[in-house]
C-alpha cells in the first residue's frame, strides 16, 4: 500500500476464508482471498464453476448458509467488519447500502406475492415510506427499469413475467433504496442471450446515473468486457489475477486467463478450433500444495506443483499469482 | 370461480351418489333390515309381513330406483332404533354435538400447531426441535381411544377437574376436544416443521435477507404463506378424518351424545335407514370440505388456476 | 462438553480420520470408508431410531413365539384365578402380569394382541400395496382414458368415510382378522395408486424419455428400469406410515367391537373391555394394551422418520455439517 492510497475503499475482502463442512471433508471453497472495490467502481469477478466466486459473493451480506461457514480473514464495508461481531451492521448494509441480485429470476421472487409488494417491503423497512409513498417509488423504480405499462405491472405476479422481466424487477428492487454497491451474481446465466445483453446494457446504464459501484460475478467473458474496469480472475478459490479489463483482454498475465481468453469465441478472429482448457479443477476438499493450475498448465514446472504462488503486484495496481506470468502467449488466432 | 365451483359439486354429487349406492346394496344384499325392527319375539310370519310392507321383497333393481326416488325427495326412511323418527331428522338432531366437538378441536390443533412448527423449524437438530419433534410423534402415535381413557383417568377420576357426557361446554367439552386435537396437533406441526424448513431453505427466502427484511417478516409474510399451501391439505384432510371417523371413538369413550355415537349404535343395531342417512350427510360434508380446501388454495396461491 | 445432537461420536471418529489423512498430502480421501456400514452404522448412531429397532424386532419376536411363551391361553378364563395381581405385587409367575375379572390372563392376552395387530399391518400392507401399486403403474402407464378412469375411481373411493364404512362392512361379514385385514386394505389401497402413478408420470417426464422416443424406441422399457428404483425411496417410507396407521386403524375398530372380535385377541379390544368394567378398578388393564399400543406405533413411526432421513441424501448433509460446525468454533484467527 503505498503513502498515497490511506484511504478506506468501499469494500475490501481480506484474506478471506471460506469452508464447506461435508461428510466427504472439509471443502475449501474460498482461499485467502483478498480484493476491494472503489466507489463507482465496476469490478468483474470471473471464473468457472466451483471457483468460489458466489461463494465470495455471499460473504458480503452474510449470507453463509451450512454447511458453510467464514473461517478466516474479513469482509470491511467503509472500513467496518461485515463478519466479525457484525449483526448490527449488516441489518444497516443489507438492502440499503449494498444490494445483491441472483441467478435464477425464476426463484428469486415469492410467488405469492405481487411484484409490487415485494418491492414496496424493501422501500418501507429502511426508508420508513407509508404504503402510498412506496407504491409510488415502485412505480417510478420499474420505469427506471426499462418495465413497460409499470401501474399495471406492479400488482402482477411473479408467474405472470417473463424471466428478463422478473429480472429488471429483482433490479429495481434492488436499488430501491440507492445502494452504494450492486452485487450482482451471475445475473444473465438463467436468461436467453438478447434478453441479457439488454439487461447486462440496463445494468451499464444505471451504473452510470447513478454513479454506483458494481460487482458483476459471471464465468462469461464476453459479459465482463463491456461493463467493467477491472476484473478479478478466480480459480479453485484463489484469486490468480486481477487487472483493468483493457490490461487483460490486450495481455492476460496468467496461464488461466490466458487459455479462457483463448477459448472464448470471437467473431473477429478466424479460428481453426475451439482451444479449450484440458484436465479439469482440483479437489477442493484436498487441494494440491502448489498452485492449482498446475495440473492443466502447459508452462507448469516443479516449482509450481510444489509451491503456491503468492499474489505478486504489477505495476498500476495490477496482480497476479503465477510464477511465469505473461509467458502464456497471446489470444490466439490469425486475423 | 363459480363454473369450478359447480364442477367440483358435480363430482361431489357422484361421490355421495357412490356412497350412498354402495351402502344401499351392501345392506340390503349381505344384512337383513328387519332383523332388529321387530323385537325378537316376532315371528317368521310377522318379518315377513315387514319386509313385504318395506318393500324389501321387490327385485333389488326396483328396490334401488324406488331409493333413488327417495333420495330425491331426501326421504331416507325411518329409523328403526329411534322409534319411527325420519332418519334424516335423527341425524340433524345429533350432528350439532359432534360439529361442536370437531370445531373446537381443530381450533385447538391450528391454534397450536402452527406456533410449535415454526419453533421447531427454525434450530432443525437442536434441542428444541427434537423435543418438539419426539412430543409431535407421541401424540400422533397414541391411539385416540387409549388417550380418551387417560385423560379420563387423569383428569376425572383421579383430578376430579372435568366431566364426562353431556354437560355444559366448560367442563364437558375440554376433554373430548383435547383428545381430538392431540393427534392432530401431532401431525399439524411435522407438517409445518418440514414445509417452513423447505420454505427458509428457498432462494427467495435468501433474497429476502438480501434485502435486509426482518426475520420476523421472512418468517411470517413470507415463509408461512408459502408453508400454507400443504397445511391447508393436511388440515382439511384432519377435518375430514375426523368428522367421517374418529368422532366415533371419541364419542363413545366420552359419552358425547353426538353423531359418531349414534353411528355405532346405528351399526351394532343394524337400523340400516339411519346407517344410509348418517353416511348420506358425511358424504356431503365431505365434499363441502374438500371444494372449501381447494377455495383456500386459490385464495393463498395466485398461480393456481380454478377453470 | 457435549453436542446438542447424536452426532457427536461420529464426528469424533472423522475429526481423528482428518488428521491423520493430512499428513499424506496431496491424495484426495474419502471419508466414506471411515463410516463403518453405511446405512446401518447410521442406525446406530441415532439413538432413538436404534431404541425403535431393537423395540420392534422384540415385539415381532414376543409374536411370533407368542403360543409357545405365552402362560395361558388367552381365551380360557379361569373363573377362579380372578383379579390376580402381577408378579411384583405378590403375584405368581404363572401369571406375571396378572389376571383380569374375568380370568384371562393379561401377558397372554398382550402377546396375542401384539400377534394380530402385526399380523393385520402386514397382511393389509401387503394386499393394499400390491393392488395400489398395480393400479398406479397402469394408470401412470397407459395414461389416457385408462388413467383418467382410474384416478376418477380413487377420487371418488378416497372421499368415502373409512372408518364408518369399514364398521358397518365388520357389523355385516363378523370380524376376524382375514375380514378386518381385507376391509382395511379395501380402504386403503387408493394411497399407493396416486404415489406409483406420480413416481411413473414423473419418469416419463424425464429428457431421456423424450429422447428415445425421438429415436423410435418404444418408451416402455426404459420407463419400466427407470420407474422401479425410483419407486423404492417413496414406497418404503409410505409403507412404513401405512403400517403404523393400520396397527391404529384395527384397534379402533376392534375397540368399538366392530374389528377384531372373539375369538380373535386384540388390544384394542382389550382396552374397550377394561374401559367397560374397570375405569374406576384396576385401571393397569387399561394402561397395559394402551401404552403398547403407543409404543409399538411410535416405533414405527420413529423408524420411518429415521428411514426418510437415512435415505434422503441431502438431508444427511445437512444434518453432518449443522453438527460439526456447531461443535467446532468459528474461531476467525488466521
Amino acid at each position: 500500500m503505498s503513502a498515497t492510497e490511506a484511504h478506506v475503499p468501499l469494500l475490501e475482502v481480506d484474506h478471506l476464508e471460506v469452508q464447506f463442512f461435508t461428510r466427504r471433508g472439509v471443502v475449501q471453497a474460498v482461499r485467502r482471498v483478498t480484493l476491494s472495490i472503489e466507489k463507482g467502481e465496476t469490478l468483474g469477478v470471473v471464473g468457472e464453476s466451483g471457483s468460489g466466486k458466489s461463494v465470495m459473493a455471499q460473504t458480503l451480506l452474510g449470507l453463509t448458509e451450512l454447511p458453510g461457514r467464514i473461517t478466516g480473514g474479513d469482509v470491511r464495508w467503509k472500513g467496518q467488519s461485515l463478519v466479525h461481531d457484525a449483526e448490527s451492521t449488516l441489518a444497516r448494509v443489507r438492502g440499503r447500502e449494498i444490494a445483491m441480485i441472483f441467478q435464477d429470476p425464476m426463484t428469486s421472487l415469492n410467488p405469492l406475492l405481487s411484484v409490487g409488494q415485494q418491492i414496496i417491503e424493501v422501500l418501507r423497512r429502511h426508508l420508513g415510506m407509508n404504503r402510498q409513498q412506496a407504491r409510488t417509488r415502485a412505480i417510478e423504480l420499474l420505469d427506471l427499469v426499462g418495465i413497460a405499462n409499470p401501474t399495471a405491472r406492479v400488482d402482477q405476479y411473479p408467474h405472470e413475467m417473463s424471466g428478463g422481466m422478473r429480472q429488471r424487477v429483482l433490479i429495481a428492487m434492488a436499488l430501491s433504496c440507492e445502494p452504494e454497491l450492486l452485487v450482482a451474481d451471475e445475473p444473465t446465466t438463467a436468461l436467453d442471450v438478447t434478453i441479457q445483453a439488454q439487461i447486462l446494457e440496463l445494468v451499464a446504464d444505471l451504473q452510470q446515473r447513478l454513479g454506483l459501484a458494481v460487482m458483476l460475478i459471471t464465468h462469461d467473458l464476453g459479459v465482463v468486457a463491456g461493463l467493467c474496469d477491472r476484473v478479478a480472475v478466480m480459480y479453485s478459490g484463489k484469486l490468480v489475477e486481477l487487472a483493468s479489463a483493457d490490461e487483460l483482454f490486450a495481455n492476460p498475465a496468467h496461464p488461466y486467463a490466458a487459455g479462457l481468453l483463448r477459448s472464448t469465441p470471437r467473431l473477429d478472429l478466424v479460428t481453426e478450433r475451439l482451444v479449450s482448457i484440458d484436465g479439469a479443477p482440483p479437489d477442493l476438499v484436498a487441494p494440491p500444495p502448489g498452485c492449482p493450475f498446475a495440473a492443466r498448465c502447459s508452462l507448469a514446472t516443479d516449482e509450481c506443483v510444489a509451491e503456491m504462488p503468492g499474489l505478486h503486484s504489477l505495476e498500476g495496481g495490477r496482480k497476479v499469482a503465477c510464477w511465469r506470468p505473461f509467458e502464456a502467449g497471446q489470444p490466439g488466432g490469425r486475423s | 370461480m363459480g363454473r369450478y365451483i359447480v364442477r367440483r359439486l358435480m363430482q361431489g354429487v357422484l361421490v355421495i351418489f357412490g356412497v350412498t349406492v354402495f351402502v344401499f346394496v351392501i345392506t340390503r344384499l349381505v344384512g337383513d333390515p328387519v332383523k332388529f325392527m321387530l323385537p325378537l319375539s316376532a315371528t317368521e310370519e310377522e318379518r315377513a309381513a315387514r319386509r313385504a310392507a318395506l318393500g324389501l321383497d321387490d327385485p333389488i333393481l326396483t328396490q334401488f330406483i324406488r331409493f333413488l326416488g327417495d333420495l330425491l325427495r331426501l326421504d331416507l326412511g325411518e329409523s328403526t332404533f329411534v322409534r319411527g323418527q325420519p332418519a334424516l331428522g335423527v341425524v340433524f338432531d345429533y350432528l350439532p354435538r359432534t360439529l361442536q366437538l370437531v370445531a373446537i378441536g381443530i381450533i385447538l390443533a391450528v391454534a397450536c400447531s402452527i406456533p410449535l412448527g415454526v419453533i421447531a423449524s427454525r434450530h432443525p437438530g437442536k434441542a428444541v426441535d427434537r423435543l418438539l419433534t419426539t412430543a409431535s410423534l407421541i401424540g400422533l402415535s397414541v391411539p385416540q381411544f387409549f388417550l380418551g381413557y387417560v385423560l379420563v383417568i387423569g383428569f376425572t377420576v383421579r383430578l376430579p377437574w372435568f366431566q364426562t357426557g353431556n354437560g355444559p361446554w366448560h367442563t364437558n367439552l375440554v376433554l373430548p376436544a383435547v383428545c381430538m386435537a392431540l393427534p392432530a396437533i401431532g401431525r399439524l406441526s411435522m407438517v409445518v416443521r418440514s414445509a417452513m424448513i423447505d420454505e427458509l431453505n428457498a432462494q427467495y427466502v435468501k433474497v429476502a435477507r438480501a434485502k435486509g427484511l426482518s426475520q420476523r417478516r421472512i418468517l411470517g409474510v413470507h415463509a408461512l404463506r408459502n408453508a400454507g399451501i400443504p397445511y391447508v391439505t393436511l388440515l382439511g384432510w384432519e377435518v375430514i378424518r375426523a368428522l367421517a371417523g374418529y368422532t366415533v371413538v371419541v364419542e363413545s369413550v366420552f359419552n358425547w351424545p353426538g353423531l359418531g355415537f349414534m353411528a355405532k349404535k346405528a351399526i351394532n343395531e343394524q337400523d340400516f335407514f339411519l346407517i344410509q342417512a348418517i353416511v348420506f350427510v358425511v358424504a356431503v360434508m365431505v365434499v363441502v370440505i374438500n371444494i372449501a380446501v381447494d377455495i383456500a388454495y386459490k385464495v393463498l396461491d395466485p398461480r393456481v388456476k380454478l377453470s | 462438553m457435549t453436542a446438542p445432537d447424536g452426532y457427536t461420536a461420529q464426528h469424533r471418529e472423522e475429526e481423528q480420520a482428518l488428521d491423520a489423512e493430512e499428513n499424506l498430502q496431496g491424495r484426495p480421501f474419502e471419508l466414506s470408508a471411515v463410516q463403518r456400514g453405511g446405512l446401518f452404522g447410521d442406525l446406530v448412531r441415532d439413538k432413538l431410531g436404534l431404541l425403535s429397532a431393537v423395540f420392534l424386532v422384540v415385539l415381532i419376536l414376543a409374536a411370533v413365539f407368542a403360543p409357545l411363551i405365552a402362560p395361558a391361553d388367552p381365551n380360557q378364563g379361569d373363573l377362579g384365578r380372578v383379579m390376580y395381581s402381577p408378579v411384583w405385587n405378590g403375584g405368581t409367575w404363572a401369571h406375571p402380569l396378572g389376571t383380569d375379572w374375568q380370568g384371562y390372563d393379561v401377558l397372554s392376552r398382550l402377546l396375542f394382541g401384539a400377534r394380530t395387530s402385526l399380523i393385520v399391518g402386514v397382511l393389509v400392507v401387503v394386499l393394499a400395496g400390491t393392488f395400489g401399486v398395480l393400479v398406479g403403474l397402469v394408470a401412470g402407464y397407459r395414461g389416457g382414458r385408462t388413467d383418467r378412469w382410474l384416478m376418477g375411481w380413487v377420487d371418488v373411493q378416497v372421499s368415502f368415510p373409512g372408518l364408518l364404512l369399514a364398521m358397518l362392512l365388520i357389523a355385516l361379514v363378523g370380524g376376524s382378522v382375514a375380514s378386518v385385514s381385507i376391509i382395511l386394505a379395501i380402504n386403503g389401497w387408493m394411497v399407493y395408486a396416486r404415489m406409483t402413478r406420480g413416481v411413473v408420470l414423473s419418469v416419463r417426464e424425464r429428457p431421456f424419455v423424450e429422447a428415445a422416443e425421438m429415436v423410435g424406441a418404444t418408451p416402455s422399457r426404459v420407463i419400466f428400469k427407470h420407474v422401479l428404483p425410483n419407486l423404492f425411496t417413496p414406497l418404503a417410507t409410505l409403507v412404513v406410515l401405512e403400517f403404523a396407521r393400520i396397527i391404529l386403524a384395527e384397534a379402533a375398530l376392534s375397540f368399538l367391537g366392530l374389528g377384531i372380535q372373539y375369538p380373535g385377541v386384540s388390544w384394542g379390544l382389550d382396552i374397550a373391555r377394561a374401559g367397560d368394567h374397570e375405569l374406576f378398578g384396576n385401571q393397569w388393564l387399561i394402561i397395559y394394551p394402551g401404552l403398547l399400543l403407543t409404543l409399538t406405533v411410535l416405533a414405527v413411526n420413529l423408524l420411518s422418520s429415521w428411514l426418510r432421513v437415512a435415505l434422503d441424501p441431502l438431508e444427511r448433509e445437512k444434518r453432518f455439517a449443522a453438527a460439526v460446525t456447531g461443535k467446532s468454533d468459528s474461531g476467525a484467527a488466521l
